[in-house]
């Protein structure tokens, strides 16, 4: 009996322990902590602007291959307006009338990628905003006074894939360009790939602005190694003078470049001293290439240098000061700061360890000041005002914060997901806000409304005001924000009628007595005026084949009071602003009768704005 | 030298004795309790042809909810849910670090498990049909061999995937061994790694089959 009991007591401990041991193993399947949803009140009163009131910041995302600008107000976030520019943009008229059509210059789209504030003596001046085109080689400007793209300059000959493109140089004397893909130049000359190192080029170039009207000149480029030029920013203070762009690829490889442009620990940033490349064009030093001046560096020593730099850096940023260079290399965990004072000491002593095509090559380890464990990816770094950094990490999907001199890593957030660019207020000129950091990402998954496969691109808004970053707010943004820039609001002005009195448009009328239909031949033009709640004039009579041309005028004075002209069916729409003039030209091709009305609501009687096109067919 | 040889005398006996008593352990016939336990033990490895072996998964900012990764005995097999597929998650990821694709062709495993599982179901019904002590241990030194043997298998899959690693990769990290049980952080992911309801029901069977060993450890 005894001998029985014992057993099954034994029995039991077993299955106790079997048990037991399972609990325990389940135990162990331990799963991170979700983070808790703490501080959202807090981040809610933060990012609150009440019914009536203003932001405090002007947001500027780059549209990638929308071709867009897309301004947002902080800390709201809240989406304001799109400015188009390198794509017809239906909303504003913009792309359908002959002035931006001429400057679209045939193409349909450009890939926006990174904008750049003008700048006096290294801070914002809140006067223009530069923004590059990585796929047709442009750079455009939009004017702040009424966030018009007023310019666009390109194609830029024998620039070849403007990524690392639009940094202003401190009193906006120059735009930053360069080539991301290099191709055999003079562009439009052929040579096969298999002579990809030796015979495809590179570029770097500034683009010369006019520091009282802002018109784009090319000013010079420079013949560079077949390398991928990423990014760039301009020198400042210690290194003003200086232009600095990122490279991938100095493998000068084709093919998969994700395999072949990622064998070398070590690629490239291009140093440019912009002072040299004026002397040398002045002295007549150069060769033209493709109509334009470029600076061979084998004939002109002292214009370029290459600094050794980790793993194919993306992000080139200089510190406020100008005193530090921090070059991002994207497949290290490392950030590498280079210190401008030892550059410009190296390249006094000659202290080089080689060259590329005769371009002389720094020593890593004498420029070096350090190299900061921030983290998976690193690839853009943003500043504020007490001397910490901010670099975003992709692979990471965080953003580091770090200490300049100490090159201590002091506190690190995760974003959702896969962060590329950051942008602080200010967090690229002398003297940072550093009150706000939006951080640019690239995956929104699940943060979100689902809207299908199409996802929107995710803007996160941290605070940096205190030791701890702090998570605000979730925006999104249709594709696809590269970088952004922030302005305190109070810097811009911007109008918002042009006064009759600016109008120099010779075809503007401002009187209904003035408004006319004639024709010469086969030439029609019409002088006409939007008011609400009518076009004058109402109909225009003309022949199958006539080239008509219609000279638009919205002659209210009045802010917010737009007039848009759709004509049905000859695919036009154009959006005059309050004292605007544009010009429409068609050829009235298809006979019939065709009505063209207001588009952007103005009034009571907005439906009762329209009149008609009336062709009469060719007998 | 007396000594020595009546001890030498002395150890034969014992060693003779020893193997008796063993012999007579092996011969010994089992109860219906040791058999009833046995039945369980092969109705218990059922749940190792249903449940999943092995998990891990794979946590990282982009993925809170994390990549999940199931080792079943014949397949393998990534979390699914309706706009991701995680096996493919991971294989994208992996080729960054230059590592071979996880494909369930590749694990030999998958073949010869499911194969060793159903012999020893077998042969433990043998055991319980035939009602000797000498198959049940049989059963058991198999399985135990079985077990070593696979885990061993396992970790030489992780050490062999994070060992062998492309040189031509784009981003590249110190050759690793994924965690086999526990914790392990490897570049910007937390890797875990624990059995599931599979390798219980191989622990249960182990245990009913030392049960059925126990219950009938003395003759009668």
């Amino acid at each position: 009996m005894k001998t029985k009991r014992t057993q099954w007591t034994w029995i039991s401990i077993g299955i106790l322990f079997v048990f037991a041991i399972s609990l325990v193993l389940m135990s162990c399947r331990q799963k991170p902590k979700v983070a808790a949803r703490a501080g959202a009140a807090e981040a809610a009163i933060a990012t609150y602007v009440a019914p009536g009131d203003l932001d405090e910041y002007y947001l500027f995302y780059s549209g990638g291959h929308s071709g867009q600008i897309f301004v947002a107000g902080m800390p709201s976030m809240r989406h304001l307006a799109t400015i188009p520019v390198f794509s017809p943009y239906p909303s504003t008229g913009y792309g359908f009338d002959k002035e931006t059509k001429a400057m679209l210059g045939g193409f349909n789209w450009g890939d926006a990628h990174h904008p750049s504030l003008s700048e006096t003596n290294g801070d914002y001046d809140g006067r223009w905003l530069f923004v590059s085109d990585n796929a047709n080689n442009r750079m455009a400007r939009i004017d702040l006074r009424d966030f018009k793209t007023k310019q666009i300059l390109g194609p830029i000959s024998n620039v070849s894939g403007n990524h690392c493109s639009s940094f202003v140089t401190p009193n906006t004397e120059y735009v930053l360009a360069g080539s991301r893909f290099s191709v055999p130049l003079p562009k439009g000359s052929y040579s096969g790939i298999e002579n990809y190192a030796t015979t495809y080029k590179g570029i770097v170039a500034g683009i010369k602005v006019d520091p009282n009207t802002g018109e784009m000149n090319l000013g010079w480029e420079v013949m560079m190694p077949p390398f991928d030029y990423d990014l760039g920013d301009a020198g400042k203070g210690v290194s003003d003078g200086w232009g600095f762009w990122s490279s991938y690829n100095s493998e000068r490889a084709t093919g998969k470049l994700e395999v072949t442009a990622t064998q070398k620990d070590r690629d490239y940033i291009a140093a440019v001293n912009w002072h040299a490349a004026e002397k040398a064009i002045a002295d007549g030093n150069f060769k033209m290439v493709g109509g334009t001046k470029v600076i061979d560096p084998k004939d002109a020593p002292g214009v370029v240098y290459l600094i050794p730099c980790g793993k194919s850096p993306h992000g080139v940023d200089v510190s406020p000061d100008g005193k530090y260079i921090v070059g991002s290399g994207k497949l290290a965990s490392i950030t590498t700061v280079f210190n401008m004072e030892k550059v410009l000491t190296a390249i006094q002593n000659k202290d080089f360890k080689g060259d590329e095509d005769g371009i002389p090559v720094l020593n890593y380890d004498h420029v070096k000041d350090a190299e900061v464990n921030v983290g998976l990816g690193p690839l853009h770094t943003q500043f504020d005002d007490k001397g910490f950094a901010y670099t975003s990490l992709f692979v990471e999907s965080a953003i580091a914060k770090w200490k300049l001199g100490t090159w201590e890593v002091v506190d690190k957030i995760p974003v959702t997901y896969n962060i590329g660019h950051l942008a602080a207020a200010g967090g690229d000129t002398m003297h940072p806000d550093g009150r706000y950091l939006v951080a640019l990402n690239k995956l929104s998954h699940g943060r979100h409304l689902n809207v299908g496969p199409s996802q929107p691109e995710s803007s996160q808004l941290i605070d940096i005001t205190g030791e701890k970053m702090r998570l605000l707010y979730d925006a999104f943004t249709e594709p696809e924000p590269h970088y952004a820039q922030v302005i305190k609001a109070d810097k811009l002005h911007p109008i918002e009628v042009y006064t009759k009195e600016e109008n120099k448009d010779p075809n503007a009328i401002w009187d209904v007595k003035d408004a006319s239909v004639k024709a010469t031949g086969s030439d029609v033009t019409v002088k006409m005026l939007a008011v609400r709640s009518s076009f004058e004039p109402n109909k225009i009579e003309v022949n199958q084949g006539d080239r008509v041309t219609i000279y638009l005028t919205n002659i209210e004075q009045t802010t917010d009071e737009l007039h848009g002209l759709g004509l049905s069916e000859y695919n036009i729409n154009v959006v005059v602003d309050p004292g605007e003039t544009k010009t429409i030209e068609f050829v009235a091709d298809k006979p019939g009768v065709y009505p063209y009305y207001c588009t952007n609501f103005c009034s009571a009687l907005h439906q009762e704005m329209q009149g008609y096109l009336l062709v009469k067919p060719k007998s | 030298m007396m000594s020595t040889n009546e001890e030498g005398t002395k150890d034969k006996k014992t060693v003779k004795q020893f193997l008796k008593k063993e012999t007579a352990f092996f011969e010994l016939p089992l109860s219906i309790k040791s058999r009833v336990a046995l039945l369980l033990a092969v109705a218990s490895l059922i749940p190792a042809f249903l449940f999943p072996l092995w998990n891990m998964s794979f946590y990282s900012n982009q993925y809170t909810d994390g990549l999940q990764m199931h080792i079943y005995v014949y397949q393998l097999e990534g979390g699914k849910t309706h706009d991701r597929d995680d096996l493919r998650e991971i294989n994208s990821l992996n080729h960054y670090i230059g590592m071979r694709p996880l494909l369930e062709s590749d694990f030999s495993e998958f073949g010869w498990i499911p194969f060793a599982i159903g012999g020893l179901m077998l042969l433990t019904l043998r055991a319980a049909v035939l009602g000797k002590m000498s198959n049940v241990v049989d059963v058991f030194v198999l399985f135990t061999y079985f077990g070593l043997y696979s885990l061993w298998s396992f970790y030489h899959r992780l050490y062999t995937y994070g060992h062998n690693l492309d040189p031509l990769a784009a981003i590249k990290v110190k050759p690793f061994t994924p965690p086999v049980f526990g914790e392990k952080v490897i570049a910007n992911f937390t890797v875990y790694s624990y059995p599931d309801i599979a390798s219980y029901a191989l622990f249960a069977f182990s245990f009913l089959v030392l049960l059925g060993i126990f219950l009938s450890r003395k003759s009668k």
